[in-house]
């Protein structure tokens, strides 16, 4: 079966993407597959200024999944416009900016400039951070700041297509969904990170020096499967779905529920080609279900 | 346009992804052989694993000790989620050797494999540590911080230029010495308590400044305070030193950002698995955590 999905304009040529700062800038894999044979590469958040992130340990192992506290580590959308992307196959491949900001006023401005690069070809805005301009709100838990985020990024972005992350540490999902699609949200991509935290009772220490991080993993795939069921009958916007994908079973588990295309990410960290395996698959499973096309289906769910 | 020098940019060492074979697995040490008991937490046992690499790894010239791969055993499901990263102790014939102790989960389900059960390693990662062929070199290991050197001075031209400082814990027949090449001067010395490591602080002083003295290489890999001690010593007598970092790691390929380390000459923290886990001494900042 033909395997491409467009979604508001971005052609891809199968439906398994890569998820933000799971994939690094994308180059970090070249040695382990072909870029190219992906449905898209989501980069790792990028924020105006570089960012060093927050103090060590950052990550911790959880049974079916691990908690991260990176803290958003990034060179700086200049350099990696400068010194990453012309080194991507952006032509052959989707490659998708994830932005990452503190504020309204330069989640703006790095709309702008990265709607300007002719290989980007579209902005992921995630939202699951606090508002500093509104007392440190998190953009993805009020609807209000979440359309309003949005509708700064779409206003800059130009003809470039706008993804909105959310965060399923919510009370009702579908309401921040709503938000987002009223702000201009041209695509969804659900879920972010579960707020979660891991202690050690011998040394009395948080696993995190954060203390708090997000868990992800096979751990949270039921969690993104409701959170997508949800928003698919929700809002009529095309939906990524994603959390805790580890296998092309697992894909089709999100498109049944509504899902358009999904994103593999903690799973590239159990082996660095897993998101390649995944996407060659993909095909056989589908055959083997007897599957003829997307449109059949796409949220077919029998439920 | 982007081409195919892409590879070719990234990949110095052109590392590989691949499903290897247990060949064997055996334990060091006095209980030589018998399978380690511990229902509750991690034994410490000590295991050489190999592996079969007749299936497409970087060759005997393709890698530099003090590299390393990251290795998760096919039968993991998700319970235990991340791969491992192990210093590459052997690569020869068509063999990867890795040395390790049973430190926690990962390593106590690695300690189960049997012959046959098929292991997903990547590597070789990392940057190794430094050849100089014609310096007196001088190896600090600490415990299982023995294994790269294993490979080191295996692979160096002139053994006899090297001399190995090896402080330990348990007991020194749970270390595989006889595969260090018998040209190379070794000396063991056992820590059981806080005296004996505060003398063992005191030979590992007087070593560094002979080689800071007379210009020799000094590399260290070893637990973290055992670093932080070689680190201050070696700047306090000016020593050319390398030490290899054992940072908790998730990818092993620089994606995930779980293994940095701050440095003296970056803004930003690096990646331990990539501009690492060797590093000059007076590079790096090691944090105070154990
Ligand atoms: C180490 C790590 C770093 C992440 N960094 C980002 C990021 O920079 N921006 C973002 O939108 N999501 C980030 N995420 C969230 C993932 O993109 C994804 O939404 C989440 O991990 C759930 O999917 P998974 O279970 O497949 O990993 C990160 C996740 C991990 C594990």
């Amino acid at each position: 079966m033909n395997l491409a999905v467009e979604m508001a304009g971005v052609r891809l040529k199968n439906p398994v993407l890569t998820a933000s700062g799971t994939f690094g800038y994308g180059l970090e894999f070249a040695a382990y597959g072909d870029l190219t044979a992906l449905g898209g590469i989501v980069v790792k958040g990028l924020s105006w200024e570089p960012r060093k992130g927050n103090p060590m340990p950052r990550v911790a192992e959880t049974p079916c999944g691990m908690l991260n506290a990176i803290g958003l580590q990034n060179i700086g959308v200049h350099r990696f416009v400068e010194e990453k992307l012309p080194l991507l196959p952006w032509a052959e491949v989707p490659v998708i900016a994830n932005l990452y900001a503190c504020d309204v006023t330069d989640f703006a401005r790095l709309a702008e400039y990265l709607a300007e690069q002719e290989g980007v070809a579209a902005l992921e805005v995630n939202i699951s951070c606090p508002n500093v301009q509104a007392g440190g709100i998190l953009f993805g838990q009020d609807p209000g700041q979440a359309a309003r985020v949005t509708r700064a990024v779409k206003d800059r972005a130009g003809t470039k297509p706008v993804i909105v992350k959310l965060s399923p540490n919510v009370t009702d999902i579908t309401a921040v969904a709503k938000a987002a699609a009223d702000g201009g949200a041209d695509i969804l991509a659900l879920i972010n990170t579960l707020s979660g935290m891991a202690v050690d009772v011998r040394n009395r220490r948080p696993r995190l020096a954060n203390v708090i991080g997000g868990l992800s993993g096979p751990a949270i795939k039921p969690v993104g499967l409701r959170c997508v069921y949800q928003v698919s009958r929700a809002v009529d916007l095309p939906i990524i779905g994603l959390g805790g994908i580890a296998s092309a079973e697992n894909v089709l588990e999100y498109i049944l529920v509504g899902a358009w295309a999904v994103q593999v990410g903690t799973a590239n960290f159990l082996r660095p080609d897993m998101a390649f395996r995944i996407a060659a698959e993909l095909p056989l499973l589908l055959d083997e279900l007897g599957v003829s096309s997307w449109d059949e289906f796409r949220g077919a769910l029998r439920a | 346009m982007p081409d195919n020098t892409l590879m070719a940019a990234d990949a110095a060492s052109s590392p590989v992804c691949r499903e290897f074979t247990v060949m064997e697995l055996r334990r060091t040490g006095p209980e030589s052989g018998s399978p380690a008991h511990s229902p509750v937490g991690p034994d410490q046992s000590h295991w050489l694993l190999d592996l079969d690499l007749t299936a497409g790894f970087p060759g005997d010239a393709g890698w530099t000790p003090g590299q390393f791969v990251m290795l998760r055993p096919v039968s993991w499901s998700f319970e235990l989620l991340w791969a491992r990263p192990f210093s590459i102790c052997m690569l020869e014939s068509g063999v990867l050797r890795l040395f390790f102790q049973v430190v926690g989960r990962g390593t106590r389900a690695m300690s189960a494999l049997r012959p046959g059960d098929r292991v997903v390693a990547w590597g070789p990662l990392g940057q190794g540590f430094a050849l100089e062929p014609e310096t007196s070199t001088l190896l600090l290991a600490g415990g299982i911080g023995l294994a790269p050197f294993i490979g080191y001075a295996r692979r160096h031209p002139q053994p006899e230029k090297l001399r190995l400082f090896f402080g330990h814990r348990p007991e020194v027949a749970e270390y595989p010495l006889d595969l260090l090449p018998q040209e190379m001067p070794m000396e063991a010395s056992r820590q059981t308590c806080a005296e004996e490591l505060a003398c063992f602080v005191d030979d590992l002083e007087r070593r560094i400044k002979e080689y800071a003295a007379r210009q020799g290489l000094i590399l260290a890999c070893g637990p973290h305070p055992f670093l932080r001690a070689v680190q201050g010593l070696a700047m306090k007598h000016r020593a050319r030193a390398q030490l290899s970092l054992e940072n908790r790691m998730a990818c092993g390929v620089g994606a995930c950002l779980g293994c940095v380390t701050e440095t003296t000459n970056q803004t930003l923290p690096v990646k331990v698995c990539t501009q690492g886990p060797v590093f000059w001494a007076g590079d790096v900042h090691l944090g105070g955590e154990a």
